[in-house]
């Protein structure tokens, strides 16, 4: 393992963390466009709700934001202590993804939606230990 | 707001909660009996597709992504996003009872915390009912284009 300063180490986890809300808020906003899937299901069956997903250009660029987030991990891992690595990437990305949820996806994030935010970042963070 | 869900969606949420943690578990299983993969031997990685316990896990995080965006169709992200953390404590709970590995307790703090968080979200409303704007829009518009047609049709009556 290579060590590097702690600014690339947070540079690198920030990255893992906002490749993976996008990810996440680009896979929610697509979903929400297409609608309940199984509503789709049952008028068009399995093929007809697959293709709808597939077919969804913001479904697409959300997989890619994740494939993304995937490698990035991986980078990130080659350089930093895994025990630092994925609870901070993975903690940040539940605070991230209740920021993003409210701007794009106007969700009503209220304070019992915050709270849970918080202390699941603050539990997958004690997880590690 | 929507403050229900069906038992059959409660179904859903609960695949995403095990299947991602199940699947890692397999995955993570498999990856040891294949040995470690340097850049120098990627083709190790076909090889351990040929491995029953990775071909699982994979199989399990398919139906993860399945059941994730299943559930993204109905609920919010906020909503889902703390359920499927409770496959961690999932994890951690199989690693004690099963394998009976010892959890600290930081782990067991760590547990309680994501227990708290999904219970806040679980009692609250799944998906945020958003006010048909662009529908109230067109029909203001249909009303105000029916208005204007109906006062010149009478401006053409007088």
């Amino acid at each position: 393992m290579t060590p590097i300063s702690p600014i690339e180490t947070w540079a690198t986890i920030v990255t893992v963390a906002a490749t993976a809300v996008a990810g996440d808020v680009l896979t929610a906003g697509a979903m929400r466009r297409i609608g309940d899937l199984d509503e789709i299901r049952a008028q068009s069956g399995l093929g007809g709700a697959i293709s709808a997903v597939v077919s969804s250009p913001m479904f697409l660029l959300g997989v890619l934001s994740m494939a993304a987030s995937f490698f990035s991990l991986l980078f990130t891992l080659s350089n930093v202590e895994v025990s630092l690595a994925a609870p901070a990437s993975a903690s940040l990305t539940f605070l991230g993804n209740a920021f993003a949820a409210k701007i794009f996806l106007k969700e009503n994030v209220d304070r019992r939606r915050w709270m849970a935010a918080i202390f699941v970042c603050a539990g997958v963070f004690l997880l590690a230990k | 707001m929507k403050h229900t869900l069906s038992p059959q969606r409660y179904l859903i949420l609960l695949a995403v909660m095990l299947t991602a943690s199940i699947g890692d578990t397999l995955l993570s299983h498999g990856m040891t009996q294949v040995g470690s993969v340097s850049m120098a031997h990627l083709g190790m990685l076909l090889s351990a597709m040929r491995n029953l316990w990775v071909v699982s896990g994979i199989l399990c995080l398919l139906g993860f992504f399945a059941s994730y965006l299943t559930a993204l169709s109905w609920a919010d992200l906020t909503f889902v996003l703390p359920s499927t953390a409770f496959g961690y404590v999932v994890v951690a709970l199989l690693s004690k009872f099963w394998l009976h590995e010892t959890i600290s307790l930081y782990r067991w703090a760590g547990i309680l915390l994501i227990v708290c968080g999904v219970g806040f979200v679980a009692n609250g409303p799944s998906l945020t009912e958003h006010a048909p704007v662009e529908v109230a829009e067109a029909d203001s518009a249909e009303e105000a284009l029916a208005g204007s047609g109906e006062s010149a049709a009478t401006d053409g009556v007088q």
